[in-house]
């Protein structure tokens, strides 16, 4: 199945997919992660109708669905950005000023971690360490790695992201 | 020369003493069974070992890591320390590790004195907090009428989240976030009330903290007792009395009716009823509801829902009302007990000793925690007030003894006042799995036939024990002239306790591969008696201990039949008519909707999650 990217898909079109994907698991246990994994791919997070769609479906109860999602730190119930921003607070990045970038990232975007911009262009997220520590502090935005940055730069840092969205 | 062993039989050794086991068994297990003590807070017995709280860490000669005794299989051959000086330190270290999350209020905790950790600290030795930790806080959930969750209690041994999703079935509960965030709860961090709870109590029951506790009624309580100008009623429901005495270090079992009867008064209650008067009544309604029902069929070839459920225990009422709405119409339209009984209080008893039912208050003593939420429908407001005002747990119970200095094991015996504590052996078992079954049959028999039901001692065997569904058939011979249409017919009766069994049986009855004309279903394991609001520590053997008692109280009795009950009998003829007769109508029965299993009116995000805890 080709998986599409959120922005091109309703509730309602992603509940007919999942039911498919759903059926494929019929009588396996063990459905519910990748079910979940599939549901957030398709809508980039994972919205309480889709959860209790879900639930109802594998007959599991949905305080046990919605354990799962609030356990894994990849799963998200809030619709997120276009753009994951991570900063990395593991420990080389936390000695090396991480938590000045965090600060200085959540005075630029206005938004705590957890949360995402108005414009749905930039979620704020933090990172337990990337395995780039000979570059701390790290950032990545989406795929992209960002070293050595300096909390007096993110206006800069961010710029080409800001761009990108315009230009679409 | 070594005695042989049998297969599968495994010899080793615990704390110095030779112990067997079947292989496959549990370090625990073995202990248990040679009658070491090993303590734990989150073993459930009849459950797969969770592992959660470690406290039951043991020492085990030649391995490096110490084990959990719950979860580590024995071998033969194994040398176990439960008591050594690494394991103690071991289980000191784990349960002050608990106490420096919890909420320590021991001195006005509910549960003080009635808790496990308080208990396995003071028997462990622990005089000091080694870890001053950060209490972990966490809202107070106050939304049901059953039940108060404290999350600051909570230790996160899951037993309630195993009693709620493998007993009950309905998973209300799950542990949600990770770490020191995780709270067991509801989905999306709703309240109780948010979610298909059904305030069984089931989880209160387990709860080895002060984490989920019933919605205390005690203040209310002792307001209306020191009120001169209110009448208080009370009723107790027929569970109580094989179970307070355990309250009061009395071995399961113990039956303490006239004790208790005595204490009430002592109490001030201007009048000490019995629950069992309505569930006597309840046979009378209930029965011709189901003679009325079949006769429809049978007789007139008409439709009518079939098979009939039983309506007494109202955790089952909610669960039908949130997952079985197709079947509402099956229920009978019968009130339980404790709300027939409040209906007649504020109405015939009122009117009989000329008491005004505005200052008349009805106190039921019950072991149940839903009953605080069945007090609080809406619909049991037929007398023009509220029907029963407060709802005591067996537990709140025996803490209002305590509190006014009466120690019950030395009371005098009492007795229930008339009319409304005039009761036949029949509404006894009420409090038992297939009670109701079998006390209707007591009476339905002998209305279409006439003669008493031919069975040993009155009791239906097949449908008394503690297995979960119970299946069972009755063909009706020697019908008198007005039932001729059940002459040769064959009841098929169904009884089924704990709501997971009743989960299972229902969706048999659904996909119509069990045909059944006459359901009972209690919500709890072993019914009333293993009700959410009992005595703690409730198992199987405590359970069966308790049926025995309400058994015996049952024999004990000269009538045994709801329908030989003089007070009923007098009832009809002075005020209700005849079952389901236009008064009965109006002040004994019900209705029942179905309920939504997630309230949708919010959109908050998952509370608790990750991305609230990362920074």
């Amino acid at each position: 199945m080709k998986v599409q990217t959120h922005d091109e898909l309703s509730v309602e079109e992603v509940r007919t997919i999942l039911d498919s994907i759903i059926e494929d698991w019929s009588d396996q246990e063990g459905a519910l992660i990748p079910v979940l994994q599939s549901a957030q791919n398709l809508l980039g997070y994972l919205p309480k109708e889709i959860l209790i769609h879900i639930s109802e479906k594998l007959a599991i109860p949905l305080s046990q669905v919605t354990g799962v999602v609030s356990f894994y730190s990849w799963f998200s119930t809030v619709p997120r950005g276009k753009h994951i921003v991570r900063v990395c607070l593991g420990t080389a990045c936390y000695v090396r000023g991480g938590q000045e970038v965090l600060a200085a990232m959540k005075d630029n975007l206005g938004i705590e971690v957890g949360e995402t911009t108005a414009d749905k262009n930039f979620s704020l997220e933090v990172g337990r360490c990337f395995g780039a520590c000979g570059l701390a502090p790290v950032v990545m935005i989406g795929e992209d790695v960002h070293q050595r940055v300096k909390p007096t730069k993110i206006k800069e840092l961010l710029a080409p992201y800001v761009q990108k969205e315009d230009n679409e | 020369m070594p005695k042989t062993q049998d297969i599968g039989v495994l010899t080793l050794t615990i704390d110095g003493i030779s112990v067997e086991g079947q292989e496959g068994d549990t370090i625990l297990k073995a202990a248990q069974n040679a009658g070491i003590h090993i303590p734990t807070l989150c073993f459930l017995e009849g459950h797969s070992p969770l592992g959660a709280c470690r406290v039951c860490t043991v020492e085990i000669e030649g391995r490096p890591a110490l084990a959990a005794a719950c979860t580590m299989p024995i071998q033969a051959g194994m040398t176990i320390w439960s008591n050594s000086k690494r394991a103690r330190e071991a289980r000191r270290t784990v349960v002050e590790l608990l106490l420096s999350e919890h909420e320590g209020d021991c001195t006005t905790c509910e549960r003080s004195g009635d808790c496990e950790l308080q208990d396995l600290a003071r028997d462990l030795g622990i005089r000091e907090l080694h870890y001053p930790g950060e209490p972990a806080g966490g809202e107070r959930d106050e939304s049901t009428a059953g039940l108060v969750r404290d999350a600051s209690k909570c230790i996160k041994c899951r037993r309630c989240v195993t009693a709620c999703t493998a007993i009950q079935s309905i998973g209300a509960i799950a542990p949600q976030g990770r770490g020191y965030h995780t709270i067991i709860g509801p989905a999306f961090a709703a309240e109780l009330d948010g979610v298909a709870c059904v305030q069984c109590g089931q989880c209160a029951a387990v709860c080895p903290t002060g984490a989920i506790t019933e919605r205390s009624h005690l203040k209310d309580v002792e307001q209306v007792l020191d009120d001169q100008d209110l009448y208080v009623v009370v009723q107790t429901a027929p569970a109580i009395r094989a179970a307070l005495g355990e309250e009061f270090s009395l071995p399961p079992g113990s039956l303490v009716t006239g004790k208790m009867c005595t204490a009430l008064r002592r109490l001030g209650f201007d009048a000490v009823f019995d629950t069992d008067f309505a569930a006597d009544l309840t046979i009378l309604e209930e029965g011709t509801e189901l003679l009325t029902r079949l006769r429809t069929v049978l007789k007139e070839g008409k439709e009518a829902p079939l098979p009939m459920f039983t309506s007494c225990s109202p955790g089952w009422i909610q669960y039908a009302e949130y997952y079985w709405p197709q079947m509402l119409n099956n229920l009978s339209t019968c009130k339980s007990p404790q709300q027939m009984f409040g209906a007649l209080a504020k109405t015939y008893y009122a009117g009989k000793v000329g008491v005004d039912p505005a200052m008349m208050r009805v106190v039921s003593i019950m072991p149940c925690t839903a009953k605080k939420f069945e007090a609080e429908r809406p619909e049991m407001r037929s007398s023009g007030y509220q029907d029963v005002d407060y709802v005591l747990t067996t537990r709140e119970l025996a803490a209002l003894i305590k509190r006014a200095g009466l120690n019950l094991p030395e009371l005098e015996e009492g007795q229930m006042d008339a009319p409304l504590g005039l009761s036949t052996g029949a509404a006894d078992i009420f409090a038992n799995t297939g009670g109701v079954m079998e006390a209707a049959l007591r009476t339905v028999w002998e209305i279409v036939t006439g003669v008493p039901l031919p069975m040993e001692n009155l009791h239906v065997k097949p449908l008394t024990s503690l297995e979960g569904v119970k299946v069972a058939e009755v063909t009706f011979k020697k019908c008198l002239p007005t039932w001729d249409f059940l002459e040769g017919v064959t009841a098929r009766l169904a009884v089924a306790h704990g709501l997971s069994n009743a989960s299972a049986l229902l969706k048999r009855i659904h996909s119509g591969e069990e045909p059944l004309h006459f359901v009972e279903i209690m919500t709890c394991p072993g019914g009333c008696i293993g009700g959410g609001g009992q005595p703690r520590f409730t198992d199987d053997s405590v359970r069966e201990a308790r049926i025995q008692a309400i058994f015996a109280e049952d024999e004990g009795k000269e009538l045994r039949k709801s329908h030989e009950n003089p007070g009923v009998m007098a009832l009809y003829e002075e005020f209700l008519g005849e079952p389901l007769g236009h008064r009965s109508h109006t002040l004994l029965h019900t209705t029942y909707a179905k309920r939504p299993q997630v309230k949708m009116d919010e959109n908050n995000p998952i509370k608790g999650s990750h991305q609230k805890n990362q920074t």
